[in-house]
């Protein structure tokens, strides 16, 4: 560990935390439909759209209505990128010629698309056409993060309105947030990765001359070993850069290459590592300043960032203490920080970004349900690859994805006021308003769905030859790699530990219901919740309720997050990474 | 007849209580009525499948008979320790329903006929709207009404207060209970309930815990404990095949202990303990909770409605100055003032004659030979007086007087004028005495705020809670009252319909309203509030309108309810935190043990050192039965609960309980290991 790696870390935190109010204030005024600097231009198209689409935007729903509409649209669009993929050969824009997509994998991905999850189990530069990556891919990159988004929003109302039987309407938060925050910043966004290197082009993919050629053994289709000599190597290209911010904004995670964001061409400067890594935490961190100041509670709102803070630089320090420890089994190889090298497990890491900054991602794409990568977690050392597992585990709330860190977290909010608030002798009040029977088990039943549905796959998978023969490593760490698979669809985050081979009819079948899962089960609730609670009565706050801001509250919600969380996965990981580093230390690898 | 208050001296221990306790906890293991349980049920579920296994294992010889009769053996303990609580609770509640039930016993009852005349008939026979005449050293046979007569009535049997009480007809004391006795002359009852459903018996079911129901609170955090208890089933449930995997699979015993060690039973066992020991903490104070939900409701409460008299200040007005004109002594003026006052019975009329004698050494005198006309309060004239020897003696209101001595061409000197409005605005009635129509000067009633209110009104505004006063008076005296005894608000010239919006108002923001009554015009606000105290002095109407019923007819006691309501929260949320945070030490006392055959390295998060992994599993197994009894006390008696504000609270709490309850385990948990291995009751112990 060296102090310009935590100094960058500092520097990290430190932008984050001065963004969030601006952003969380923007986002505000979008949603409250007060007046904003991009009105001038985005007010004729936003009314052109409701006039086009039939849309009312006087009307407000209930929470079944969004919920409903809300499915409705995502089923639509899940459709119609299943379509796509499964068509993709006759439709243009696909110089390379690729080939339809299995019905498997069309469905696999087209869920992963639509939840936010991104989870790749093909490699999309041999598989997805360019109007696949665009219309299909991108697309949902955009909806799938507008939906989370409005969604958030939509609870926030719950949670801020009282007496009141609507929550705001679906069309109406979607298509803000579509023209004033999602285009204008990934357009900024996009230009200023093109000036970092990013690629942007429709064009085939290059060819280059080798200067030396290389010769590579191949097996060929007899099953003999044929030997060949190459001298060209194709590099692949596309329009990159486009596709690149919504993947980091909108916290989906899926790159248009398979190396992701490690990818020369998809993040090739430390400072575009840096932004990329902000575009991540940007919404999910101004939504906390949103949540306060919807609710009049900007303290509350402060205290919720703050126990995510905490989380969060608990998690990047254990990991760049893991990652920089190094490997015990390695005796005698120089593994100290020097001029010459970064010293520490540098497998599977990138040179350009070394161990601070490939922790700092890793921590950040986990925490946040984002999931792209600029350095392989099945690499880390067993500890520093259990601390993006677990922030995965923990329910994506440490910021979490765009909107759904938002929701994801007050379920923990209501679970942590319930447990405690009976301790000040009142029955429970989130805000002014009684938590009662019915948001208790809707809070508990979006707890109780993300974990029983990663433990039950995991539990089916170790134990059966399908899920067995895909493991890349055996012990341990196999374990983790099937826990890795399901934690990451079910917390729709889509990273993964990359040894597992999940393009298979079980993992594509699984996993996509576990993204299902993850995704919508886990929300309808909280949008149950969100409704009740705006139907309620809200009593002014006095000396007698349970306080909601300030340092006693952080901790208690850290606490509540890493008891309900880490409690239910502790036994697993103890036969997981856990035991993967101890039998590590004790001379065993896997 | 004995004092139900007795239950107070009590301990939690009582042989008697216990014996049947222990009974009772037997009784409960019945699947129908575990079920009612989640977590406690899976527990039974848990030990049902351990004595399988032991059976099996004990038939083929197979497995480890001992630690597996251990570990079976700890589980019945741990379900059997929650029904023991359970059971305790509910036995202090039925000690209290047998003395009551004493009192409900078959008395004969004298009914009237259409005819007048009297017929002897059981008490059981008496049907609503039935009229019974009760003769003193007779029990009154039912509820009712009195409609006719004064009588004196002893209410121990319900009270526990030793001193009678006058009943009579008209106005709000005419309530009479079933199974009191009248000690003095004759009252004529009307029957207002039919036998089984009078306060009696509806107070034996309430305290036996027979028609109890889960409050909407205890409802939600059941769900709560049954959401945690499926997380952790399915936690060991697939803990099996990863253990498959790794190539170490767990026998029964360890995994049900894993299981029992991880769902909240510490909360579970106790939580309907809990609820029970809270009703009965009001009881103990003497006030009856028609339901749980009004307990709980009582620790919500953010207004306090409590009228002025007799909850704030002493009953009545007390005269304590006299203001006598320029040319008029002040002993004049007090004699005045006595002789006015020799006829009048109302406790200010008697707080005058006191007055002239303590501060002027006025003492009775002989009026006879005076031929005194004594002249009582009228509505009409709003004075009373005396007439003697041509001396026309006159007290009354202001306005009344100044009336009167008008008739005459007479008018209330400037300077009298002052010291009336003087005393209006310090809160005081003042009354003006006259002679034959000349005033002689002015008498000060005022309120006396009991002693300590203040204070109490300050701790309750430390908890969050506005106290508001109740009055009939003008604003200007409830002003001046209403600072002297530090409450938040008042509402001034308050008829029965502006409390009733009042409650209203204050509950469209969201509020809890809390309020005392007794006559039958507060019944429909007693009904609107959120929990509404009717005092037993009170009406039928008011009692049935209330939720809760406080015998002592003590209106402060008010503030008692609410902090009994809060303690009876506190202690719920206090061990569940402690319930959850217990897990932490759990795990590392079962997960390396279940694992350290297969992998010595999981040793490393053994860090109590256990012994054994077998008396690691089994001494987590025993302290998360044993803290079932351990803290059985605190459920009973319930947390402690202090004045102050939410935040200070909470961090007392959770740093007691929470905090508290992760440490608490990991040395729980290594005492019982060393005393396992003293014992050698595991392998590899000896």
């Amino acid at each position: 560990m060296t102090a310009n790696g935590w100094f960058q870390i500092g520097l990290y935190a430190l932008v984050l935390f001065l963004i969030t109010k601006p952003i969380g204030v923007f986002l505000t005024r979008v949603f409250e439909r007060e007046k904003t600097f991009l009105d001038f231009a985005l007010r004729p198209v936003e009314r052109l759209i409701y006039r086009l689409c039939g849309v009312d935007e006087g009307k407000e729903m209930r929470w079944t209505e969004y919920g409903t509409t809300m499915l409705v649209f995502s089923g639509v669009s899940l459709v119609l990128l299943y379509l796509i993929e499964r068509v993709q050969h006759w439709l243009p824009w696909n110089p390379q010629k690729l080939a339809n997509v299995t019905p498997d994998l069309a469905w696999n991905t087209a869920v992963s698309f639509t939840t936010n999850t991104n989870w790749q189990a093909y490699t999309p530069e041999t598989t997805m056409s360019y109007l696949t990556q665009m219309a299909g891919l991108a697309y949902h990159n955009f909806a799938s993060a507008a939906v989370g988004i409005a969604l958030a929003i939509a609870v926030i109302r719950g949670v801020s309105r009282h007496e009141s039987k609507t929550i705001g309407n679906f069309w109406v938060d979607l298509t803000r947030c579509f023209l004033w925050v999602l285009l204008p910043v990934c357009l900024i966004g996009s230009m200023v990765l093109i000036s970092q290197g990013v690629v942007q082009t429709l064009k085939p993919y290059a060819t280059a001359q080798l200067i030396e050629p290389q010769t590579v053994q191949t097996q060929g289709a007899d099953g003999k070993t044929v030997t060949q000599t190459v001298t060209q190597q194709v590099i692949a290209v596309g329009p990159v850069a486009s596709q690149e911010a919504i993947k980091m904004f909108g916290t989906n995670g899926g790159g248009f290459f398979y190396a992701n964001s490690s990818h020369p061409y998809e993040n090739p400067t430390p400072f575009s590592n840096f932004f990329q890594m902000l575009l991540i935490f940007a919404v999910p961190s101004g939504l906390t300043y949103t949540l306060g100041r919807m609710t009049r509670s900007q303290g509350h709102g402060w205290a919720v960032w703050s126990a995510m803070l905490a989380l969060f630089l608990v998690g990047v320090s254990a990991a760049y203490w893991a990652e920089a420890r190094g490997n015990p089994q390695l005796a005698g190889v120089d593994q100290h920080v020097s001029a010459m090298h970064s010293g520490g497990n540098m497998e599977g890491k990138e040179v350009r970004f070394g161990i601070a900054n490939s922790a700092l991602f890793a921590t950040i794409t986990t925490d946040a349900s984002c999931g792209a990568v600029n350095s392989m977690h099945d690499s880390y050392t067993p500890l520093g690859g259990m601390i993006p597992l677990v922030n995965i585990m923990l329910g994506e709330i440490i910021f979490g994805g765009v909107g759904s860190g938002l929701y994801g977290v007050l379920v923990f909010v209501i679970l942590a006021v319930f447990i405690a608030g009976l301790m000040v002798g009142r029955t429970p009040e989130y805000l002014g308003k009684k938590i009662e029977a019915f948001d208790v088990k809707m809070a508990m039943l979006s707890v109780l769905i993300s974990s029983l549905t990663i433990l039950v796959f995991a539990a089916i998978a170790v134990v059966a030859k399908f899920g067995t023969s895909s493991i890349s490593n055996p012990g341990p760490h196999g374990l983790s790699q099937i826990l890795y698979a399901y934690t990451s669809s079910v917390g729709n985050n889509g990273s993964a530990f990359g040894g597992l081979n999940a393009n298979t009819l079980w993992y594509n079948a699984s996993t996509a219901i576990a993204m299902l899962l993850g995704r919508f089960f886990v929300v309808i609730p909280i949008l149950a919740i969100a409704g009740n609670l705006a139907r309620k009565k809200m009593a002014p706050a006095s000396l007698g309720t349970f306080p909601v801001t300030g340092p006693l509250f952080t901790i208690l919600l850290i606490s509540t997050i890493l008891i309900v969380g880490a409690l239910t996965f502790f036994p697993a990981l103890s036969l997981g990474p856990i035991l993967e580093h101890l039998l590590m230390n004790a001379g065993k690898a896997f | 007849m004995d004092r139900p208050a007795q239950v107070k001296s009590k301990s939690l221990a009582d042989a008697k209580i216990m014996k049947v306790a222990i009974v009772d906890s037997f009784r409960k293991l019945n699947p129908r009525t575990m079920v009612k349980n989640p977590v406690m049920f899976v527990v039974e579920v848990g030990a049902v499948l351990t004595s399988i296994q032991l059976v099996r294992d004990a038939m083929h010889h197979s497995g480890e008979f001992v630690f597996g009769l251990q570990i079976t053996l700890w589980l019945w303990f741990t379900v059997l320790f929650a029904n023991f609580a359970e059971a305790m609770a509910e036995g202090r509640g039925k000690a209290q329903a047998e003395t009551l039930r004493k009192a409900r016993a078959e008395t004969d009852a004298r009914r009237v006929r259409a005819d007048g005349t009297t017929e002897v008939v059981p008490s059981s026979k008496l049907r609503t709207g039935d009229q019974v005449l009760v003769a003193a050293g007779e029990f009154v046979p039912g509820d009712g009404e009195v409609v006719e007569g004064v009588a004196s009535v002893d209410e121990s049997a319900i009270t526990g207060e030793s001193a009678p009480v006058i009943r009579e007809s008209g106005g709000d004391r005419s309530a009479v209970t079933g199974g009191t006795r009248v000690l003095s002359d004759e009252i004529r009852v009307k029957i207002t309930s039919n036998p089984g459903e009078t306060f009696l018996d509806r107070m034996i079911a309430l305290v036996e815990g027979a028609s109890r129901q889960k409050t909407p609170n205890e409802i939600a955090l059941n769900i709560l404990l049954a959401g945690l208890t499926i997380i952790f089933l399915m936690a060991v449930v697939t803990l099996q095949p990863f253990a498959l995997y790794s190539g170490a699979p767990q026998t029964i015993f360890v995994l049900v202990s894993l299981l029992v060690c991880l769902i909240p039973t510490t909360i579970g066992g106790l939580l309907s303990a809990i609820g029970i020991a809270g009703m009965d903490r009001l009881i103990q104070r003497n006030v009856i909770a028609m339901s749980g939900r009004a307990v709980e409701a009582s620790g919500d409460v953010d207004v306090l409605l409590l009228d002025k008299t007799g909850t704030i200040t002493l009953g009545n007005r007390q005269a304590t100055s006299l203001h006598s004109c320029p040319n008029v002594t002040e002993v004049d003026l007090a004699s005045a003032a006595q002789l006015a006052s020799f006829a009048d019975e109302t406790p200010e009329g008697r707080s005058i004659v006191v007055l002239a004698k303590e501060k002027y050494g006025l003492r009775g005198r002989e009026l006879a030979p005076h031929n005194p006309i004594f002249i009582p309060f009228s509505a009409q004239t709003r004075m009373s007086g005396v007439d003697m020897d041509g001396t026309e003696i006159r007290k009354g209101a202001p306005e009344a007087i100044d009336k009167y001595v008008a008739e005459k061409g007479q008018v209330v000197p400037p300077e009298i004028k002052d010291i009336v409005r003087e005393i209006a605005n310090a809160g005081g009635t003042p009354l003006l005495v006259t002679q034959n129509r000349h005033v002689l000067g002015a008498i000060a009633l005022t309120d006396i705020v009991k002693g300590g209110m203040r204070e109490r009104f300050e701790h309750l505004r430390a908890m969050g809670i506005r106290t508001m006063m109740i009055t009939g008076d003008n604003p200007l005296t409830a002003a001046a009252i209403a600072r002297q005894a530090g409450v938040d608000d008042f509402l001034a010239e308050a008829k029965p319909e502006d409390k009733m919006a009042l409650i209203k108002r204050e509950q469209a923001k969201g509020k809890l309203v809390a309020m005392t009554g007794d006559g039958t015009n507060d019944a429909p606000a007693l009904a609107q509030a959120d929990v509404g105290v009717a005092m037993n002095t009170g009406t039928q109407a008011a009692k049935e309108a209330g939720n809760m019923v406080d015998l002592d007819s003590n209106p402060t006691k008010l503030i008692e309810i609410v902090e009994i309501g809060k303690q009876l929260l506190i202690t719920r949320g206090a061990l569940t935190t402690f319930s959850v945070a217990n897990d932490v030490a759990k795990y590392f006392a079962i997960i390396p043990a279940m694992f350290a055959a297969a992998f010595p390295q999981l040793e490393v998060l053994n860090v109590m050192h256990l012994r054994t992994p077998e008396s690691a599993i089994l001494s987590a197994v025993i302290f998360n039965a044993l803290i079932i009894i351990a803290l059985i006390p605190l459920a009973l008696r319930g947390v402690r609960y202090r004045p102050v504000g939410a935040a200070a609270l909470l961090r007392q709490n959770l740093l007691i309980y929470g905090l508290g309850g992760v440490v608490a385990p990991f040395l729980g948990i290594k005492l019982i290991d060393m005393a396992i291995t003293y014992l050698h009751l595991a392998k590899g112990t000896l």
